[in-house]
């Protein structure tokens, strides 16, 4: 059993090492084809980032994961929720809505405001759940067009509940009180900077030990990774289809909720027009590199932080723009899609092989007869 | 004519060749070979002398070889020319030329195809002369069979050997691979057997029956499924009364039509039919997978027509999906995942306040099946889709049968996997039959049903026939009632009420 282990450890990673290489190799093209200083973009994103850099990659990173941690859910049930965009939207508005009144005092005030947030991004996916269950519509339809609602929508809301900041034209809801604040993580006793990660870095691991837990280890999970899986088998074997794909759907939402919270209690300490946008789409990518694993998501995570990171300087080092990143990623993207096709189904060539083998050899030192006693 | 590290076949121009196995014994993969879906490691295939290298079906279209695959590749909605000129447009267009052709083909080989029929409202028959003409009209001279009579009731089954017999004496060339060995031995000019992914012997028909023949393709004596002394009781286990499925759309006709049976405690009730009139619909109406319009469902005098499946599987309900792939498995997931498949709210999976799964538990029953139920892994933790069919079926049946249930709805338990396993599989059914279970056994294999059940009905389009008495039945009635004929039509053949043996 350990040697299938590290066969399937060696697997897992073969695919999304391949897509990097790969992605590293076509945007070496690209440059070479735009004449671009090829030596000089690749030595900036390649070099060692500073002490300070490091600390906001981490800071992305946890943004990252608990967004693709949020679409890793559908995806293990084969759904596609495209709308942790707007999930999280919805519901960094609402918990910053919440908290900024300070009804509650301290720490109480953050946590009943992170499960305001988990409870509007669940009812907000729970749309497209109902609808999917109901009607039949494809939660990859719904969730676009409730991403184009939910940005709409909360900056309709921003507008009536805005706070007016004296001298300045942004519209946000109203700062959070001192005590709700999180406080940051200092780490100079290991990098010499002020810079602090998140506190609410504690939150993303927790999605991610709750996420892994969840699936592996509980009768609820066995059987949404088998609905997943199979959605006949799972049928046969008892589950509840419409119920699993409401409630997958509802607890993707509620991940996808707690996206904007390390940057509403870590950083701006209030939603405004100026929040942060394509997280959710940064989720997805971030989840199909990860493999919809909860170690690999966080790979996954940190390289999209590190590369965001390291693509500030181009402009100014090799005169290339900063967007080139995200042609970076987007190829390693498609790359990865087709990397992991390719390495499932050399694996399961090699997998039935291997059985074939095995049993040969069994068969030839002791020859089994066939049947039972009829 | 092939020829392969491992086997050796040479098929003459003219004939009709045999190629039978076990499932597994590396029959598909030769067939894959032959059409160019797989590589071979070493060896050449030659066809007139000619050696090539098939990449590709493109490339097997090319030389002449032609494959009739098992399920067909037809759409429904469109007519037999659409489907016949598609994706081959180029040979003869789309018009009048390409209809001439096909009716050419057809006049010539007595297949009986008008191409302007839709192929929606042909029969099974039918539309396996469309695939065969299919592959005509892309020029083939080599044709390759893959188990073509698995889908045909016995009638259809002599005619499609008529057709054979025409290509043949058109200079064609039939490669055949069947399990079916009273039917091999009736069309073929030479017979290969292939075990283990090497040819073990090429033999003429005349000089072999259809015992010896199995032998060679199992490599040691094999049983045959017969009844031993009834065990039924009176106590009643499963009851449909008045069962019905309404159709998809409103004015399609039932899928279920007034089904009422009754099964009691030991006794199996074997329900025969061409594929396609009801029967996958009236086990997924007991396992509570679709719910009846009308009737209920009755298991020992609890009503458990409108129960979920889970309720039903827990009440004690054992299931052997007739499509293990799709309804039994999950094939990503590894072999002890897949005995909790089914079982999740029982144990062993259920855990601590059955939220948690006992894994090692599972795991530890998983082990036990694979002992007692002989599935051929090497561990219990390679995926589903590594094992033959015939062990995930043994597997599926260790993981029913261990959590005792009452009723067992087995369809088609031996589609599918190997003579070993089969014998194996009938042993299993036998046993639960003995243990005092009800048994539903839905099957196309009439030998199975005559051997194993207790009483016989027949299913067509959703209506349940009488009782058969499977001591007395012949193939031919059931035949008959099958496919609704009524009046003796088939002329009756020698051979064919031989009740074979597998």
């Amino acid at each position: 059993m350990k040697r299938l282990d590290w066969r399937r450890a060696g697997l897992g990673l073969a695919a999304p090492v391949l897509a990097v290489v790969v992605a590293f190799v076509v945007t070496t093209a690209i440059l070479l084809l735009a004449q671009d200083p090829v030596g000089a973009v690749w030595g900036q994103l390649l070099k060692v980032p500073l002490p300070r850099q490091l600390v906001a990659v981490f800071n992305a990173a946890t943004v990252y994961y608990i967004s693709a941690v949020a679409v890793a859910i559908g995806f293990r049930m084969n759904l596609f929720n495209i709308g942790v965009d707007g999930q999280y939207r919805v519901a960094s508005f609402a918990a910053a809505v919440f908290a900024g009144q300070g009804w509650l005092p301290g720490w109480l005030n953050i946590i009943v405001a992170l499960l305001v947030a988990m409870a509007s991004g669940a009812v907000w996916a729970g749309i497209a759940g109902l609808l999917k269950v109901g009607r039949g519509v494809s939660e990859v339809i719904s969730t676009i067009m409730l991403n184009a609602i939910a940005t709409y929508l909360v900056s309709f809301l921003l507008g009536k509940t805005a706070v007016k900041v004296q001298g300045s034209n942004a519209t946000s809801t109203k700062s959070l009180p001192a005590d709700s604040r999180v406080p940051g993580i200092s780490v100079d006793g290991m990098l010499a900077t002020p810079s602090k990660v998140y506190g609410l870095i504690v939150l993303a691991a927790v999605v991610g030990f709750v996420y892994w837990f969840v699936l592996e280890k509980t009768r609820f999970g066995f059987d949404l990774r088998a609905t997943g899986r199979s959605e006949t088998a799972a049928v046969a074997s008892g589950v509840n289809v419409k119920r699993m794909v409401l409630t997958s759907m509802l607890l993707s939402g509620a991940a996808a909720g707690l996206v904007g919270m390390p940057l509403l209690f870590g950083q701006d300490y209030l939603y405004g027009d100026t929040v942060q946008s394509g997280l959710g789409f940064a989720g997805i990518a971030i989840a199909l590199l990860g493999r919809n694993h909860p170690i690999g998501i966080a790979f996954a995570a940190l390289l999209w932080g590190y590369l965001d990171q390291q693509s500030n300087g181009l402009q100014i080092a090799a005169g290339v723009s900063d967007r080139l990143v995200l042609v970076i990623q987007g190829v390693i993207v498609l790359s990865v899609v087709i990397a992991y096709e390719l390495v499932r189904r050399a694996g399961i060539r090699m997998e039935q092989r291997r059985v074939a083998r095995q049993l040969a050899a069994g068969d030839a030192v002791a020859p089994v007869t066939e049947g039972a006693a009829v | 004519m092939v020829a392969n590290k491992d086997v050796e076949i040479s098929v003459a121009r003219g004939t009709v060749h045999a190629i039978v196995g076990e499932n597994g014994a590396g029959k598909s993969t030769l067939m894959k070979i032959l059409y160019g879906v797989q590589q071979p490691d070493e060896g050449t295939i030659a066809v007139d002398g000619t050696v090539l290298s098939l990449r590709s079906p493109t490339d097997a279209i090319r030389a002449g070889i032609g494959m009739v695959f098992q399920h067909f590749m037809l759409a429904d909605n469109l007519t037999v020319l659409e489907n016949v000129v598609l994706g081959a447009e180029k040979r003869h267009g789309i018009g009048d030329a390409a209809r001439a052709e096909i009716s050419r083909i057809s006049a010539s080989y007595g297949l009986g195809v008008d191409p302007d029929d839709l192929v929606a409202d042909l029969g099974v028959g039918q539309r396996q002369r469309i695939e065969i003409l299919k592959v005509l009209y892309r020029g083939a001279h080599i044709l390759i069979l893959d188990e073509p009579t698995a889908v045909l009731v016995p009638q259809e089954v002599d005619e499609l050997f008529g057709n054979l017999a025409a290509l043949k004496a058109e200079g064609l060339t039939v490669i055949f691979i069947s399990h079916k060995l009273d039917e091999v031995l009736k069309v073929a000019d030479e017979i290969t057997v292939i075990r283990r992914g090497t040819t073990v012997r090429t033999v003429k028909p005349a000089t072999v029956n259809a015992r010896q023949l199995a032998e060679l393709m199992v490599g040691s004596e094999l049983p045959s499924p017969s009844t031993e002394e009834s065990t039924v009781t009176d106590r009643v286990l499963l009851t449909l009364e008045h069962v019905a499925l309404a159709g998809a759309a409103t004015g399609n006709r039932a899928l279920l039509d007034d089904i009422s049976l009754t099964i009691h405690a030991g006794e199996v009730l074997g329900i025969a039919g061409v594929e396609g009139n009801g029967q996958a619909e009236l086990v997924e109406v007991v396992m509570g997978m679709r719910d009846a319009s009308a009737g209920t469902v009755k298991l020992e005098g609890t009503d458990i027509t409108d129960w979920p499946v889970r309720e039903i599987r827990e009440a004690g309900v054992g299931y052997i999906p007739e499509d293990r792939q799709r309804h039994g498995m999950l094939l990503e997931a590894p072999l002890w995942e897949n005995v909790m498949l089914g079982h999740q709210t029982q144990k062993p999976a259920l855990g601590a306040g059955g939220v948690l799964v006992d894994a090692r538990a599972v795991q530890r029953e998983t082990e036990e099946i694979v002992r007692d139920y002989d599935v051929r892994t090497p561990s219990i933790f390679v995926t589903g889709e590594s094992l033959s069919g015939g062990n995930q079926q043994k597997l599926i049946i260790g993981r029913e049968m261990r959590q005792h249930p009452r009723v067992l709805l087995a369809a088609h338990p031996t589609r599918g996997v190997d003579v070993g396993a089969q014998a194996a599989i009938w042993g299993y059914i036998k046993q639960a039959r003995r243990d005092g279970l009800a048994v539903l056994l839905v099957s196309a294999e009439l030998d199975e049903l005559i051997g194993l059940s207790d009483t016989i009905r027949v299913m067509l389009r959703g209506a349940l026939s009488g009782h058969f008495d499977p001591d007395t039945v012949t193939r031919e009635e059931l035949g008959s009632a099958m496919t609704g004929a009524t009046g003796p039509d088939a002329p009756a053949d020698p051979t064919t009420s031989e009740k074979g043996l597998v």
